[in-house]
Formats: structure tokens, C-alpha cells, sequence
């Protein structure tokens, strides 16, 4: 069992002290004022300053450096057939021309921003909210009033996620278990399809028996924190920073 | 000479690397052996069982299976057509809506076609006296009927070895009594599993038992 144990909480990278320990409120709000902020800039030396602001703060964070690469380049897998098309669909100056398609300087540049806009933004978020424990986000989220329907789907989707992984991995062990391979057949299709059907009822019936056991202890819709967030000295400070930060962007964008 | 069934020889397993499961397991089983594997929670027995079908991979040792060694998934998938695993928890094992998907499923793995594996689905539900439960819903079961029906999905594949983890786990007495007498007609070579005492010395030709990583006769 307690490999087991071990995979549901080992692999996560949460470090307590220094930045870390900044309150997990003030880290959100600094998050999204600074997506805010990232998404109005157009310039591209702001964009590169908070570029390079996202890094400090990535640095900062004490970051690993493998699985933050890997994080961003899932993401970057999402745009980059936006950022190859948008030389070809944005009208403009030529840049040079495949056939009768026309990239245009324009349309590079445009794929230019969104690239750094969205490297900036999720290499900050990695290390503002990423760094985080879920259950802390979620506290932080409620108390930051985002409704409580969403802050529970997040509480137990990170306590349960572990659990389907398991169960997907146990049928998978006993269709194996029967000589089952994958192949591009219909048998393949239609045992992979009850699997996943299965799964869901399975997942549907346990969160029916969570929910009673839920209910055996009293619960009645609502979660309550067992920690309790305060506003220190240095969370303060840190918000302050973050806002001069940020309204020097915006003056570098607009002045 | 016959050979024997299974050959595992220094058998080493650690889910974590500080604390192994196995170490230095050697066991065989030959043909109509019904081998009763004991050891306490955590011994290992579960563990063993999945290494002998290739779920899990040994990190010492090896696996002779059916006279040649086995080490590779394509090596394994042979092995599973010959010995069929029956699950700690028959929830594990059946994913298909109705029984009789469940009990086709192996045939269908192994190259049946779909009539041979309706007559084989028919066959074998009526051997275990589970005839008229095709069409019943898998999650629907009772705990005995869900056992039953798992030991029918493998006995489907016309195994050589039955591979019993805990099968007697949360069965009433009659349900229990029924699959002992059901296991005691069958003609395949057994490893079983099993706390319950009455139930293994009904079954078993040999012991064999679990201590410390290390198999002992006893």
C-alpha cells in the first residue's frame, strides 16, 4: 500500500518559508492583476521587462527547472499553430510568400506579443500559484469569494483524481490480465469504451458514498477551513511591491 | 518429464527500494498442483502472483513460464492465454455493461470469432450454473455472483493455471461452499490465495508460505 501512499503525495513541489510563505490571497490577487497587466501591455520592450519579471519571480520562487520547461512547452504546444498562422492571416507589409500565401511583418509581430504575453503570464502563475498546495488555493480562492460549488469541485478533484487514476489502473491491469491488446479494432474500441463507462459509474456510485459518509459527519454544503490566513507585515509589503511593479509597466505602456 | 508450469528463481521486488516485498523467491508449480500461497498482509502473495503474469516486473530474477523465460510484455500476453488471474476484488476485473460482454472479452483477445465466443460465454456460464445471467448488469451483482462471474471470465480463456488472489474474500458460507466445490472439480493447476484456512485444505496439494520476502515449504 504505501507506494501507493506515496505517489498521492509525493509528487508535488510545495516548499514552506521565504516567498512561500506569502499569503496565499495576496498571491492570487498579484497573479491575476498581473495577467491583467501583461495582457494591456503592447510595447515590446515592457513586454520583454515583464518578461523578465516573470523570470525573477520564477527565479525567486525557486522553481525546478526541468518540470517548469515542461510546463511551459505544454503550453506553448496549445498557441503554436496560432503563432504559425497569424504571419499568414494578419494583412499587411510582406515579409516573403509560400506560393500565393503572404506572411506579413505585421502578423509576425502580432504572434510575437501573444508569445510573450502568454510565457510571461504562465511562468508567473507557475511560481505565484503553481508552488502552492491546492488545498491552500482553494482556501485562498474562497476567501477571496469565488463561489463555493467551484471551490469544492477543486478540493475534490485533487483528492480523488489519485484515487480514479488507481481504479482506471486496476482495470486496465485486468483487461491486460485476459490478453487484451490495443489494436485499431472494434473489440479494442468498444473494451475501451466500457472501461471508461465503467469508470464513470464507479466514480458516480463512490462520490454518492462519500457524499453520505459526508453526511454521517454533519456536512451540510459547506467546507471549513482548518487553517486560518492573516495579513502579515511582510504579505503587505509584498503587495506593495507588486503594485509599484505593476503601475510602472503601465506607465513604461502608456506614458 | 513434465515440466513444471511455472519456474520463478530468485524472485526480488521492491515497491519502494528500502523496503522489499521479495527477495530471493524461488517457487515452481507443476501440472495439477494446487499450491495454497500464505503469508501475512503484505508478505508479498499478491505481489508474486502479479509478477508470474508479467503485471508487474521483478527487479531480480526470472520468470520461466510454459518451459521458456519470459520478460518482455509480448512474452507476458502468451503467458496470460495460459494462466488466468482471478482479482482480490472482483469489481477490478468486470468493466463490461452485462456478463456475457464481460465472460466474451477474453475469448474476443484471444482471435475467437463472435458466435464461437457466444458459445463459449453459454458454455461456460452454464458450467458454473450461472445460465440466463448474460444479459445481467456486471454492477448490479451480488458478492458471490460478481466472484462466480470474474472465475467465469477466466475459466473463458480455457486456461492452464488459475492464479486465485483471496477469492473466498466477503463471501457468505454458501457462496463460499459453492466456489470451493467448484474449484475442487476443476482440472487446472492452482496457486491460491487465502486467509481462510478450511477453504485451502480442501484445495491445496502443497503449501507454500511467505515470510520475510523469503519462500518457506511448510
Amino acid at each position: 500500500m504505501s507506494h501507493i501512499l506515496e505517489k498521492a503525495t509525493g509528487d508535488h513541489d510545495v516548499e514552506v518559508g521565504g516567498v512561500h510563505s506569502i499569503d496565499p490571497r495576496v498571491r492570487v490577487i498579484v497573479m491575476v492583476a498581473f495577467a491583467v497587466v501583461v495582457v494591456s501591455l503592447s510595447k515590446f520592450t515592457v513586454l520583454g521587462v515583464a518578461l523578465v519579471l516573470a523570470l525573477l519571480i520564477a527565479l525567486s520562487f525557486h522553481l525546478p527547472l526541468a518540470r517548469t520547461a515542461r510546463r511551459v512547452a505544454t503550453m506553448d504546444a496549445f498557441i503554436i499553430f496560432m503563432l504559425f498562422m497569424l504571419p499568414f492571416t494578419v494583412p499587411g507589409e510582406e515579409m516573403f510568400r509560400i506560393g500565393s500565401l503572404i506572411a506579413s511583418w505585421e502578423g509576425l509581430w502580432q504572434a510575437l506579443e501573444i508569445a510573450i504575453k502568454a510565457n510571461a503570464i504562465i511562468l508567473a502563475l507557475l511560481a505565484l500559484v503553481g508552488s502552492m498546495e491546492a488545498t491552500t488555493l482553494g482556501y485562498a480562492l474562497r476567501r477571496l469569494c469565488v463561489p463555493e460549488k467551484l471551490v469544492q469541485l477543486l478540493f475534490f478533484t485533487v483528492r480523488y483524481i489519485e484515487v480514479l487514476g488507481q481504479e482506471y489502473q486496476r482495470l486496465r491491469s485486468a483487461m491486460r490480465a485476459r490478453a487484451f491488446k490495443q489494436r485499431n479494432s472494434l473489440h479494442t474500441w468498444r473494451s475501451v469504451g466500457y472501461l471508461l463507462g465503467m469508470l464513470l459509474v464507479r466514480s458516480l456510485e463512490r462520490s454518492e458514498r462519500i457524499l453520505g459518509a459526508m453526511k454521517c459527519r454533519g456536512y451540510t454544503g459547506r467546507l471549513y477551513a482548518l487553517d486560518t490566513l492573516s495579513l502579515r507585515h511582510a504579505d503587505i509589503v509584498f503587495a506593495g511591491a507588486s503594485a509599484t511593479t505593476l503601475m510602472i509597466l503601465l506607465w513604461m505602456q502608456y506614458a | 518429464m513434465t515440466e513444471p508450469y511455472f519456474d520463478l528463481r530468485g524472485i526480488g521486488f521492491a515497491y519502494e527500494p528500502d523496503w522489499p516485498v521479495l527477495r530471493d523467491v524461488s517457487f515452481s508449480l507443476e501440472p495439477h498442483e494446487r499450491v495454497a500461497l500464505t503469508g501475512e498482509n503484505g508478505a508479498g502473495k499478491t505481489t508474486l502472483l502479479h509478477i508470474m503474469i508479467g503485471l508487474l516486473k521483478q527487479q531480480a530474477g526470472e520468470v520461466v513460464a510454459f518451459g521458456s523465460n519470459r520478460r518482455d510484455e509480448k512474452d507476458f500476453w502468451d503467458v496470460r492465454t495460459r494462466a488466468g488471474l482471478l482479482f482480490q476484488d472482483p469489481d477490478d476485473q468486470l468493466f463490461c455493461p452485462t456478463v456475457a460482454e464481460d465472460v466474451a472479452f477474453g475469448p474476443l483477445n484471444l482471435g475467437k470469432g463472435r458466435a464461437e465466443a457466444h458459445e463459449i460465454v453459454r458454455d461456460t456460464l452454464a458450467s458454473l450454473g450461472l445460465s440466463g445471467f448474460e444479459e445481467r448488469i456486471t454492477h448490479k451483482l451480488s458478492g458471490g455472483e460478481k466472484r462466480l462471474v470474474t472465475l467465469a471470465t477466466v475459466l473463458a480463456m480455457d486456461p492452464q493455471v488459475l492464479l486465485l488472489d483471496e477469492p473466498t474474500n466477503a463471501l457468505d458460507e454458501k457462496a463460499r461452499d459453492r466456489l470451493t466445490q467448484i474449484l475442487a472439480s476443476l482440472p487446472q493447476a492452482m496457486v491460491i490465495v487465502s486467509h481462510d484456512r478450511a477453504f485451502r485444505d480442501i484445495l491445496k496439494t502443497r503449501e507454500f508460505n511467505l515470510q520475510n520476502g523469503q519462500a518457506k515449504r511448510s
